[in-house]
């Protein structure tokens, strides 16, 4: 302890005290401070730049996934619409069916009515034809018949005797 | 490998000798790096004493304890001449400032290595183990019984040998974080050339000293004090190291300095938390009552912590310093006791052992004063919300 104390010297713990000030002072002023702003900065400069890849990644995520929706979207529409459309043409093809059944039914309809006057005026024709062939007969079997007066007389009878059943 | 007798063996042997020859070319480029060093000691040695007054063990004991001290004048190396016994010195004299009654300024080459008395303004002075007395106009020295010297001493501010290192090393860190600093500017926050070795450096004391122990918001206040503290301990301890044989960090007066500044930072910038912690520790966990009883004990040894934790710091760095300059030059001091063919190498191969040693001790030096600085200056600037995270962790170092 006594050389310790001996060993002391003044001068020197004087000059360590103002150099080291000085230094201290110096260093910080012209080394210290622009290192660590430097450092600082570049630190900074690198959290920002990751932040905003992050933020770009999240970004590029959104637009993929707003892609994905987009095309989410197109593809229902077009399933939509090719629904749309399959139904469109099966109400087509029902329609049309629909009306040539129609049609067809009118054509028979019309066809049967034809038919059904043609026969009418045919049976008419027929009747008139049966009704003037039975006339002409009648009247040669009556011509022939009262050529004979007993004959006729007997006709008589026998149209009396059916009208009796009657 | 003289017994390589058969093929098998001469292979191996082979082997063996490009090895053998690889660590011999290593040891002898080692020896070549360092004999100048050893030379330099060894003309030192041999000046300080009269030749054939005192025995080779203690002439080596007196050059280690004149290199620990602080030196008047630059000394490189001297040399005796064998015939006249006259000494030379090669170096340059350094400027020699005395308060004494008014100020005395001459340079130390008037003293002649403490052969001449100098004579300033009236007074005579006396260069007497590195030290200067003032004496009368022959130069007598007078000693009390332990052959401690009476004289006055006074008080002196000569910008010695290791005032001239201090400067020196001032000036090379200005100059190199200076340019770091530029470099930054210039290559857009890119370190360039030697400042790539130091950013991760500065980096880590940022990192791992300041924010560590003083925490995220109060550290920047304290960081140039820790850089500046720690590369002006690491580049004197390596200077240290050099053959210029300066032995500045390993000198009380500088380490007291630094201490004493790390105790006013402390004491300055503490927070009324670190004043509560020192005067009333325990706070309001206890009534007053039974406070009183501990108190009488507690507080005087919180008292006496805040002198004994910067006093711990000058003397570790002080006994460290100073203790690996004494191992190493004793080592090498034994190459000139044994002066034979085993006692040489192996007293070399110790020191350079030593030496490497030594290279680790100048950093781990300068980190422990750095990192205990820190883990103060954390004490002092806590406040009461960041002492509550911080409880459990060394508390009293």
């Amino acid at each position: 302890m006594e050389k310790l104390v001996n060993d002391f010297s003044f001068g020197l713990f004087f000059w360590q005290i103002i150099i080291f000030v000085l230094l201290l002072i110096l260093l910080r002023k012209y080394a210290w401070k622009p290192i660590l702003n430097a450092v600082n900065d570049r630190e900074e400069g690198i959290k920002n730049a990751l932040d905003s890849a992050e933020k770009a990644k999240l970004e590029m995520q959104n637009l993929q996934a707003d892609n994905e929706k987009l095309l989410q979207e197109a593809r229902s529409e077009r399933e939509v619409m090719l629904k749309e459309a399959r139904e469109i043409k099966a109400k087509m093809i029902a329609d049309a069916k629909e009306e040539a059944k129609g049609e067809a039914d009118k054509m028979v309809a019309q066809a049967q009515a034809a038919i059904e006057s043609e026969k009418k005026s045919a049976i008419a024709e027929l009747k008139q034809q049966v009704a003037s062939l039975s006339l002409e007969i009648a009247e040669k079997v009556v011509k022939h018949e009262l050529s004979d007066k007993d004959k006729q007389l007997k006709l008589v009878d026998e149209m009396l005797g059916d009208a009796k059943l009657n | 490998m003289y017994f390589c007798t058969d093929f098998k063996d001469t292979v191996i042997c082979s082997k063996m000798q490009r090895k053998t020859l690889v660590r011999l070319l290593s040891v002898l480029l080692f020896i070549g790096s360092f004999s100048a060093v050893a030379q330099d000691e060894h003309t030192e040695e041999a000046k300080e004493v009269l030749p054939g007054s005192k025995t080779k063990k203690e002439e080596i004991k007196e050059f280690i304890n004149h290199h620990l001290m602080d030196s008047h004048d630059f000394n490189l190396f001297g040399s005796t001449d064998e015939e006249t016994g006259e000494t030379h010195h090669y170096g340059f004299p350094l400027p020699v400032i005395i308060w004494d009654e008014g100020l005395h300024t001459f340079m130390s080459s008037k003293f002649h290595h403490g052969e001449n008395v100098v004579e300033s303004s009236g007074n005579y002075y006396k260069l007497y183990h590195s030290k200067i007395y003032r004496t009368d106009a022959e130069g007598t020295i007078n000693y009390d019984e332990k052959h401690h010297p009476t004289n006055v001493r006074p008080l002196d501010l000569s910008i010695t040998k290791s005032v001239v290192m201090m400067l020196v090393t001032g000036l090379l860190l200005i100059w190199l974080f200076r340019s770091l600093a530029k470099s930054y500017a210039k290559n857009g926050s890119i370190p360039r050339g030697i400042g790539r070795f130091f950013e991760p450096i500065v980096l880590y004391i940022r990192d791992d000293i300041a924010i560590a122990n003083i925490g995220e918001n109060k550290y920047k206040k304290y960081m140039p004090f820790l850089l500046t503290v720690f590369f002006f301990i690491w580049f004197l301890n390596m200077f240290g190291l050099t053959p210029l044989g300066v032995n500045v960090t390993g000198n009380i007066a500088v380490t007291t300095a630094l201490a004493i500044l790390v105790f006013l930072i402390t004491t300055f910038t503490g927070t009324k938390d670190y004043w509560k912690h020192i005067f009333d520790p325990l706070g309001d966990g206890m009534p007053w009552a039974g406070k009183i009883l501990i108190y009488i004990i507690l507080v005087p040894i919180e008292i006496l912590g805040m002198f004994i934790k910067p006093f711990a710091l000058l003397i570790r760095l002080y006994a460290n310093m100073t203790a690996g300059h004494v191992v190493l030059m004793s080592l090498i001091g034994l190459i000139f006791i044994f002066k034979s063919w085993i006692g040489g190498p192996l007293s070399f191969g110790l020191s350079f052992a030593i030496s490497l040693i030594e290279l680790l001790v100048a950093l781990l030096q300068a980190y422990i004063f750095t990192m205990l600085a820190a883990l103060y200056f954390g004490f002092a600037s806590e406040t009461h919300a960041e002492h509550e995270a911080h409880e459990g962790e060394i508390q009293h170092l």
